[in-house]
């Protein structure tokens, strides 16, 4: 796939509010007067819509001159239109191929803007909570070699859970989607065997199971099937109170995701100076294994000033205020230096 | 359509014996079972009429109608905007197909019935009928939002357009096949032109049939998804251009029924019973009002 | 509903040589340009369509018909177990709807329960046609989904040495699918049945009637083949409407391009296929999909022209007998 960055960093106990307030202070008193009412578009990733759209809302309250219309359309579709011109902003999680950076690089910033993680979430009957999947289950589940949740793959991880002989259920994305991508690429980098039978992309093809229209389709099917495991955005199973399976790591720990394990992922990337890092097997003890950034993109230069004032004024609030309504969507609030980071990369937009 | 209406024990086999018992038997037992397939049919609609109304009833309100959509995660707000898409989307439709779809039934009924270009165009209408509801979103997507560089309520329109102009091509060439051919010679031999039969004596008895099909065009175009889903989009913003992406009612529920947000799930709802409403109560003006004349 | 040549004497083709009016000429003008536009405008979607899948068409060729993995990520398109689930669902959702639509059109056409009654019911079969497909979906997956995976268990258990109802049983599969579609073209099937029914001219019935026929065995044995052709029609008219059905199918379908003899696994359909990947496709893929669109146009323009054909011989064939 793409470059990615490993970092071990001893995970530290994130106090977030303190740095943000401040960010938040000193971005609110430069945000620049900006006079008459603009209109900023932009359309791209469905993964962070719902963040997109409440920093929107919300920020319109606070600068009545910026109206902002967030569209969700995909990743593609968003990234073609903002590179020609369609849109003020896009949107993007890992569609970004190689050859699509370079050839926006010319005119575009990618900022990292929030993040996420994905889940295997599950419907067991009698098994609420605590589910532990080893590599090995999870990967197998996923390439259909384990069809029994007895198995003694399963139950390896999970002594004294009283694992029913129900047929396994796998639910999957019907529809393409950063978060299939993101999931398959964490998969096939940590199983040979499911590079191979699998692979990684937008859309696949399983092996075994059904497939859901978006996250709530697949949240759906869970809950309807007993025996069922498929792969939600956390925000989706939080919401949906859906069981989620604590995941073996690179470090060979058990970790649950949680805003918290994922905060702790992020923290272990170090991000490179383009600010784009795929998180396919982070290393950290205590990090959740599948977490994603996800990017806005910004033009360095638009030639209306007025434009290039309200695009960087949304831009740092949801960067500084807008951080706060992450967690209440199911995203993760960016560390403290990713956010330094993208504030400085936002600096070069004139 | 009247035939005899006897009971069927009336009748009488050539000896003058009746009907044997088995035969009887058998005619009552297929009327049974006609009756009551046809009452199992009405189950289902109630079902989903019953999850509809339950589910889309609590949070009827006037904010509903007045106000914007709240942003995902807050409660409050309506949806308006979607309200006034789907008018104008509609609205756009109907400016396109009715003058396209009258004036093509005018040419096939009276003025040149019989040429291939007639011929090609009923055929075609028929075809374009049967043509999935997702091809018109698809070819709109490709024709106009690719070309002109954006998602817009105008897209939508048109895509909505090709959707209902077979409905009111189709109607509207009934209605003039349906207006005695007596009214056309009086005219003629009164010495009125071809042009003033038309629309002095043709149009206005053809009208009540015509506008049958318009309000049934009005309320398939309402309900449909498929074909604003890549052309419009969605908005959560008033609208401000036709040329700007919009929001409408179908995709509110479509978007709305995916968030995680038990409120945004709820206004999937009531959006969803008061698009059923609507397209219900347009069908049932369309039958109570337009009646067919000549029957 | 085509003009008979005899009555196009008498419609207003208007003498030949007659004075100039330019209001009426243009009129005239319009309608004719209406009449073309119509025309081209089926021209110019196939066009369209045609021309964005060309790359595909070039690259996968008739292989895409008959290939049977569909995986954007390796560039792999084939459309054959999709195929397969847009024909099965619309199939079986006929198989459903067809003894039910025909019940309805004869319970219509005849005289068993009062006219009010009849009414009611045909305006409660006209009103499923108006209800949109997402409702059905949501409807779907509330109530159809759980009463399949309950007695599809069950069905399963009883049957499954057939290869019908072998293997795991989903409650999103081809046969929750094919029950909503069912009641989606019922609207169909019923009106233009009840419309072939009704035209069987009185007489046929009087003469069974009066030679001792019950009026079950002049339904079963008189009108009913008499209006056979239409109820064809009927059918195959609604086999093209089942097949583009989208929004409803997506939603319950289960969207897997496996293949599977088992009515209860998930399958996939054409157009839901369209419907889950169009947003996020690229490249080659949204290519691939404009060749799947174009696939399906063409399979239900083939299915409306048969359609079309069965009932206007109909027509012409009931002339005859009046």
């Amino acid at each position: 796939m793409t470059s990615l960055n490993h970092t071990t960093l001893q995970t530290r106990n994130l106090s977030m509010n303190r740095p943000f307030l401040a960010a938040a202070l000193i971005a609110s008193s430069a945000l620049p007067n900006l006079g008459a009412a603009t209109a900023i578009t932009g359309s791209g990733a469905t993964f962070p819509a719902p963040l997109y759209q409440r920093w929107a809302s919300d920020f319109k309250k606070v600068n009545a001159d910026v109206m902002v219309n967030y569209q969700s359309i995909g990743s593609g579709a968003g990234v073609t239109q903002f590179l020609q011109g369609v849109t003020d902003f896009g949107a993007s999680d890992t569609a970004m191929k190689d050859e699509e950076i370079s050839h926006a690089r010319q005119n575009a910033v990618m900022i990292p803007a929030t993040a996420g993680s994905i889940v295997l979430a599950y419907n067991v009957p009698g098994v609420q909570t605590g589910l532990k999947l080893s590599r090995t289950a999870y990967i197998g589940i996923l390439v259909g070699g384990i069809t029994k949740w007895n198995d003694p793959a399963i139950a390896k991880a999970n002594p004294g859970v009283n694992l029913p002989a129900v047929p396994i259920t796998v639910i999957s994305r019907s529809d393409g989607s950063g978060t299939t991508a993101v999931f398959t690429g964490h998969c096939a980098e940590v199983s040979a065997e499911f590079k191979e039978k699998v692979g990684s992309g937008k859309a696949v093809t399983w092996p075994v199971g059904v497939a859901g229209k978006g996250n709530e389709g697949v949240t759906a099917l869970i809950k309807q099937t007993p025996g069922a495991i498929g792969y939600v955005e956390y925000g989706f199973a939080a919401y949906n109170n859906l069981a989620m399976a604590a995941l073996e790591n690179k470090a060979q720990n058990f970790i649950s995701p949680s805003i918290e394990s994922c905060a702790a992922t992020l923290a272990s990337v170090k991000l490179p100076g383009d600010l784009r890092a795929f998180i396919l097997d982070p290393e950290g003890s205590n990090d959740y294994p599948v977490v994603t950034f996800t990017w806005v993109l910004v033009k360095k230069t638009y030639g209306d000033a007025a434009k290039a004032a309200g695009v960087k004024a949304f831009v740092t609030y949801g960067l500084t205020t807008g951080q706060a309504a992450a967690p209440q969507l199911g995203y993760v609030t960016l560390p403290p230096e990713v956010v330094t980071k993208a504030m400085a990369a936002l600096e070069a937009v004139k | 359509m009247s035939h005899p209406t006897k009971a069927s024990g009336n009748f009488f086999t050539q000896d003058g014996k009746g009907i044997s018992p088995l035969r009887l038997i058998r005619n009552g037992l297929l009327t049974g079972l006609c009756i009551s397939l046809s009452l199992l049919t009405l189950l289902p609609l109630f079902s989903i009429v019953m999850l509809v109304v339950r589910n889309g009833l609590p949070l009827i309100s006037p904010s509903l109608f007045t106000e914007l959509p709240p942003p995902p995660g807050l409660e409050g707000g309506g949806f308006a905007n979607a309200i006034i898409g789907t008018v104008i989307m509609v609205g756009i439709a109907l400016m396109l197909a009715i003058p396209l779809g009258i004036l093509a039934a005018i040419h096939i009924t009276e003025y040149a019935p019989a040429s291939l270009l007639s011929k090609c165009v009923r055929l075609v209408a028929k075809l374009l009928n049967g043509i999935p509801s997702i091809i018109c979103g698809v070819f709109a997507f490709a024709a106009i939002v690719m070309t002109m560089h954006g998602f817009s309520a105008f897209a939508g329109g048109v895509a909505l357009s090709i959707l209902i102009l077979p409905t009111i091509l189709l109607t509207a060439e009934q209605a003039l096949l349906d207006v005695p051919n007596a009214y056309r010679e009086a005219s003629l031999g009164l010495g009125a032109t071809p042009f003033q039969t038309i629309f002095r004596i043709v149009l206005p008895d053809a009208l009540p049939t015509i506008m049958t099909g318009v309000m049934l065009a009005v309320a398939r175009a309402a309900g449909e998804t498929a074909p604003v889903l890549f052309t419009a989009l969605f908005s959560a913003n008033w609208i401000h251009s036709i040329m700007e992406p919009t929001a409408s009612l179908s995709v509110l529920i479509y978007n709305f029924a995916a968030l995680p947000f038990d409120y945004q799930v709820k206004m999937a709802w009531s959006a969803s019973l008061i698009l059923v409403t609507l397209v219900t109560v347009t069908n049932v003006l369309a039958q109570i009002f337009f009646r067919p004349k000549h029957r | 509903m085509t003009l008979g040549e005899k009555s196009i004497t008498t419609r207003l083709g208007g003498p030949a040589n007659r004075p100039y009016r330019p209001r009426a000429d243009l009129f005239r003008a319009a309608c004719w340009i209406a009449s073309a536009l119509t025309v081209a405008l089926l021209v110019f979607i196939l066009g369209e369509i045609l021309c964005k899948a060309w790359p595909a068409i070039t690259k996968f060729g008739l292989g895409f018909l008959s290939g049977v993995q569909w995986s954007p990520n390796r560039g792999v398109f084939g459309v054959l177990p999709v195929l397969i689930g847009t024909a099965a669902s619309s199939l079986l959702a006929l198989l459903f709807a067809l003894p039910l639509g025909l019940a309805i059109a004869i319970f219509l056409s005849e005289n068993f329960l009062p006219r009010p009654v009849r009414q009611f019911i045909r305006f409660m079969v006209e009103l499923l046609a108006a209800i949109p497909s997402v409702v059905y979906g949501l409807w779907g997956i509330f109530i159809v989904v759980p009463l399949v995976q309950q007695y599809g268990a069950v069905l399963a258990d009883k049957l499954g040495f057939l290869p019908l109802f072998a293997g795991p049983t989903y409650g999103n599969s081809l046969l929750t699918a094919s029950l909503v579609l069912a009641l989606m073209v019922l609207p169909t099937i019923t009106a233009i049945s009840r419309n072939s029914l009704v035209a069987v001219p009185p007489t046929l019935r009087e003469v069974s009637y009066a030679l001792g026929a019950t009026r079950w065995e002049t339904i079963l044995g008189v009108i009913l083949p008499t209006a056979a052709p239409g109820i064809v029609a009927s059918t195959i008219l609604s086999f093209g409407r089942a097949m583009g059905e989208t929004m409803a199918v997506a939603m319950l379908i289960g969207n897997s391009q496996r293949l599977s003899w088992s009515l209860l696994s998930p399958s996939n359909t054409l157009s839901a296929l369209l419907a889950n990947q169009f947003a996020e496709a690229e490249g080659i893929q949204i290519s691939a999909l404009m060749y799947a669109a174009l696939v399906l146009v063409i399979m239900t323009l083939a299915v409306n022209i048969a359609g079309d054909a069965v009932l206007r011989r109909t027509q012409r064939s009931l002339v005859g007998l009046k």
